[in-house]
């Protein structure tokens, strides 16, 4: 499987994510620099975390206006595998990629933490590896990641298995204490219609060895490697 | 040249000079140097230079007294920051600094470019940032101020440090009424280097281009050294246009862009601009080399229009950085920063007569040799007083409590020994993936990337202990980093000292620093931690009343292989406790007398360094070789405080039983006694740690197991740990929702 991490100005989990998909793919990913016009041909496209271009106007709408976002929406749309990791996640939704939208957290503060999230479809590109329902440890760290949509859409995404990953307690309940943002419906992470886009608020690719303090994160990583190689 | 061509055409009275900042003698010492009168810009130049904040005139007597080198010193102070030597030709390199009177006026950005400025110390000698910390005191919590000022001080690192993607991993936060008119915020930074790649800021070569990168310059933080070396009045808040504003997003991309720079050989010596800006990093970097800076000043790039050469060279404009570069690499220089979209400018060349030589719309308006500027900057051997240490308070003088139980959840729940989630929750402690120690243990700790090593890092300093006795408590602040650095298994290497104190013309200020430093120098020495960078902030004072005397020490200790890191968490039912070291119940000083009795007094606990040394030598052997699974320091609250963290850490109960005859319950339990750590075993290991401790000759107490989900302490108490956790959690979330 074949790879790559884009950068942006500000992006600041490029090298975590690069240092995951190779460790766990066992290929070096390319670098994408958000200027490039050009973009090599690979599997997978990652979107990092970080604050792109400052997120001084809406958190990802620079980045979603980058030169080598040309290049993003024409793999997608190709059926080409995207990924975006938190600051990623809302370049997707920028992009139109994605719907919905993420809105500042509740609390109107910066949280970071570990959250338990529930597997909610397994049958996708990204939760192969995990078992339906699975309950997993993630951390988060954002300070926009309140997921919003309208009610059409939040009925639509739902019905068709589009909401992937959500906020729950230990026990595995969604709950309103569960939540760290204020994400309807607890959304932590959902795909496009096709199944080849994924946008999610927590990081994987923090908790992929015992001593980051979990390795949950693996199982995204190796559910991609399952649906592509 | 004449006079009369120079900047504004103002005239250099006494009430300019003293204005300025500047005494008499300072003032015929200026004159002297330049062999005339001062212009206007020259007047700021000198008093920039010479202010407390950038001369440490009232301080550096005595900083020169402390201990700064161990074999693996590679820099101590003097640079940008401190360096040391990691193994692998790595080097880590480290600083604290204050930025306490801009965040008391604007709490937000005073707090964010603290982070900045601190940041850019570390990554200018070419290390990439891995880790930030801090250290925070905040007036008391009934004070009016202090939720606006606690809100924005974190809202503002966290604005920061998640921005750059440095991790915020630890810090430590006190409040105390000493602060009210004067918070204190303390930020440092950890950086990883290799040793080959270690860049300074002395220039050299004649004719060699100074190039100035990064942020323009605007009005920002004019006179903002000047600011943090004066006492606050209750006009103070007019200084609020002397506050700089932060942009995180430039300084990531100052990062990525000096340290792809600095990947090159293009670079001769660099600098940031921190306090003082243009000023500073030119005279210091020209004074370091021996050479002179020749500088046009219509080359720097501004933001506003206008701006004299007083305000250009006065501004604290953030995210800038000067730099001479080999002759010839100027555009294979300037690829990289117009990439990175920073602004990227030739402003002048290196100069071989020695002086900073300022030119703007054809005239010469400064002309001042460097070399003098920065030597002969006024030093005092201030007036001071001794602290009177006071009298130990004997425990039987202390009368114990109706119960027990509830005065422990009444000090888990109080200000200073609650929970900070609250606080770190809102920085990112985890990017870059190397976090292998979360803040609310002992140190936190970080893997050098791509290796089997981590360092351990930890801000501490007991307040109190140093008001009551600053040469007890500067060297407990030393120690308490030393001991909670070997808490997680790690060998201390070396400290750097974020020195806050009130006014220095007062002798019995003075003699708080005086003595703080001669207990940081006994420490260090004894301890084998030297200091390697610091910082000094006086003047922390608001209608005459100053701090608590305040030496922040940060410590930076290393482990050569981190899967062997514990934390404070025991792992599982049926493990052993064990208290190492010994308990005499000191009380005075303590958490405990303070909050139930709400009495300040007593001496401080004596720190007993050999026996530190003994101690922590002997747990960190046995965390290293695998014995413990376990280890929390014994500080703030004694051992009661120290098993209820511990049982928090671990959600898992502990059934205890001190053997404790001679002592009231209630001061064995809460005394501060130093050098003591409580850790937890297994019980096929527990006689072989007992039996090399008789031999080694450190004490050490079988006190219980872990066990059941409740913190029983026989004849003491017996509580669930999920109502120790409740009441630890809820405090900071109340009181900041208002309803405290």
């Amino acid at each position: 499987m074949k790879s790559a991490v884009m950068t942006f100005p500000a992006s600041n989990c490029d090298r975590d994510m690069y240092d995951a998909l190779e460790k766990i793919t066992g290929k070096v990913p390319h670098k994408i620099w958000h200027q490039d016009t050009e973009i090599p041909p690979v599997d997978l496209i990652a979107l990092p975390g970080g604050f792109s271009f400052g997120d001084y106007l809406r958190c990802g709408a620079m980045a979603a206006r980058s030169p080598a976002i040309k290049q993003v929406l024409a793999h997608a749309q190709r059926g080409g595998n995207v990924i975006g990791i938190c600051n990623g996640f809302q370049v997707l939704t920028e992009m139109g990629l994605l719907p919905g939208a993420l809105m500042r957290n509740r609390s109107l503060k910066f949280v970071c933490k570990t959250v338990n999230l529930k597997v909610e479809n397994a049958n996708t590109t990204y939760t192969s590896a995990y078992h339906e329902n699975q309950n997993i440890e993630i951390p988060v760290a954002h300070h926009d990641g309140n997921y919003f949509a309208d009610d059409e859409t939040l009925t639509r995404i739902e019905d068709n298995g589009q909401v992937v990953f959500r906020y729950v307690d230990k026990g595995g309940e969604v709950s309103k204490d569960a939540n760290p943002n204020g994400s309807q419906h607890n959304i932590a992470g959902i795909t496009n219609e096709r199944g080849n886009i994924l946008g999610m608020m927590p990081h994987p690719e923090r908790f992929i060895e015992d001593i980051q303090g979990g390795t949950d994160g693996r199982g995204f990583f190796e559910s991609i490697i399952n649906s592509l190689n | 040249m004449t006079e009369t061509n120079w900047n504004n055409n103002v005239e250099i009275t006494p009430e300019i000079v003293k204005e300025h900042g500047l005494s008499d003698s300072e003032h015929k010492l200026m004159i002297k140097i330049l062999g005339r009168n001062p212009s206007l810009t020259e007047l700021g130049i000198f008093s920039v230079m010479w202010s407390e904040h950038c001369s440490y005139k009232s301080s550096k007597l005595h900083l020169k007294t402390l201990p700064t080198t161990a074999p693996w010193v590679i820099h101590g102070p003097g640079e940008n920051a401190g360096v040391i030597d990691i193994g692998d030709n790595q080097a880590v390199i480290f600083k604290m600094e204050s930025h306490n009177h801009p965040s008391y006026i604007e709490p937000y950005q005073g707090a964010a470019t603290g982070v900045g400025g601190i940041l850019r110390d570390v990554f200018t000698m070419g290390a990439r940032p891995i880790a930030n910390m801090n250290a925070l005191r905040f007036g008391s919590p009934d004070h009016h101020k202090t939720r606006h000022l606690l809100s924005g001080v974190v809202e503002g690192i966290g604005g920061y440090g998640n921005c750059v993607g440095v991790p915020t991993v630890g810090g430590e936060t006190n409040f105390h009424p000493s602060y009210d008119g004067n918070i204190l915020v303390n930020a440092m930074t950890v950086g990883l280097a290799d040793q080959d790649k270690i860049f300074l800021s002395a220039a050299a070569g004649v004719g060699n281009p100074v190039i100035y990168v990064g942020s323009k310059t605007g009005r920002d933080g004019i006179h903002g050294a000047t600011m943090a070396s004066a006492e606050f009045t209750e006009d103070s808040e007019e200084k609020r246009p002397t506050v700089q504003v932060g942009d995180p997003f430039t300084e990531k991309l100052l990062i990525e862009a000096c340290l792809e720079l600095m990947s090159t050989d293009m670079v001769v010596a660099i600098q940031d601009m921190g306090a003082a800006g243009l000023t500073s990093s030119s005279v210091e970097m020209a004074s370091g080399g021996g050479v002179g800076f020749a500088l046009n000043l219509d080359m720097v790039p501004q933001r506003e229009e206008g701006m004299t050469p007083y305000e250009m060279m006065l501004s604290e404009s953030q995210e800038r950085m000067l730099v001479v570069l080999k002759p010839d690499r100027v555009e294979e220089a300037k690829e990289i920063f117009v990439r990175w979209d920073l602004d990227f400018a030739v402003i002048g060349e290196i100069a071989g007569d020695g002086n900073l030589t300022l030119s703007w719309k054809g005239d010469i308006v400064a002309d001042i040799p460097t070399q003098p500027l920065a030597d002969n900057s006024p030093e005092y051997d201030r007036p001071w007083i001794k602290t009177q240490a006071p009298a130990t308070i004997d425990p039987n003088d202390v009368a114990s409590p109706n119960d027990l139980g509830e005065t422990l959840i009444k000090m888990i729940a109080s200000a200073n020994l609650s929970s900070r989630a609250w606080i770190w929750q809102q920085y990112d402690n985890q990017v870059m993936a190397d976090t292998i120690q979360m803040p609310g243990g002992d140190a936190a700790v970080v893997r050098v990337h791509g290796t089997d090593k981590a360092l351990a890092i930890s801000t501490d300093c007991t307040p109190r202990y140093c008001y009551a006795d600053p040469f007890e408590g500067g060297k407990q602040a030393v120690a308490e980093t030393w001991r909670n650095i070997t808490s997680v298994g790690a060998t201390p290497l070396a400290i750097t000292d974020c020195l806050n104190f009130g006014n220095p013309e007062r002798p019995d200020i003075m003699g708080q620093f005086v003595g703080a430093i001669d207990g940081l120098r006994e420490a260090c020495s004894i301890l084998e931690y030297p200091v390697v960078s610091g910082n000094v902030s006086l003047y922390n004072e608001t209608n005459g009343t100053g701090i608590h005397p305040t030496p922040a020490i940060g410590g930076v200790g290393l482990m050569e292989d981190s899967s062997k890191m514990v934390k404070i968490a025991p792992k599982d039912e049926g493990d052993v406790i064990i208290l190492v070291g010994e308990s005499k119940g000191h009380i005075g000083c303590s958490q405990y007398l303070s909050i139930i009795e709400g009495r300040e007094e007593g001496a401080p606990p004596p720190i007993d360094l050999m026996l530190e040394k003994k101690n922590g030598n002997f747990v960190r052997k046995h965390i290293i070789n695998g014995n413990i699974n376990a280890c929390h320091d014994i500080s703030d609250g004694g051992i009661f405080i120290a098993l209820a963290e511990m049982a928090m850490a671990s959600h898992k109960g502990m059934d205890i039983s001190l053997n404790n005859n001679s002592i009231p319950v209630h001061t064995y339990g809460y005394g501060e006694d130093q050098a003591r750590y409580i850790i937890s075993t297994t019980a096929l290991e527990v006689d072989q740690i007992i039996a090399d401790a008789e031999q080694s000759g450190v004490k050490v107490e079988r006190i219980g197991v872990v066990r059941g989900e409740e913190l029983m302490i026989e004849d003491c108490f017996s509580i669930p740990v999920n109502e120790l956790l409740d009441a630890h959690a809820s405090w900071m979330p109340n009181y900041m929702s208002n309803e405290a």
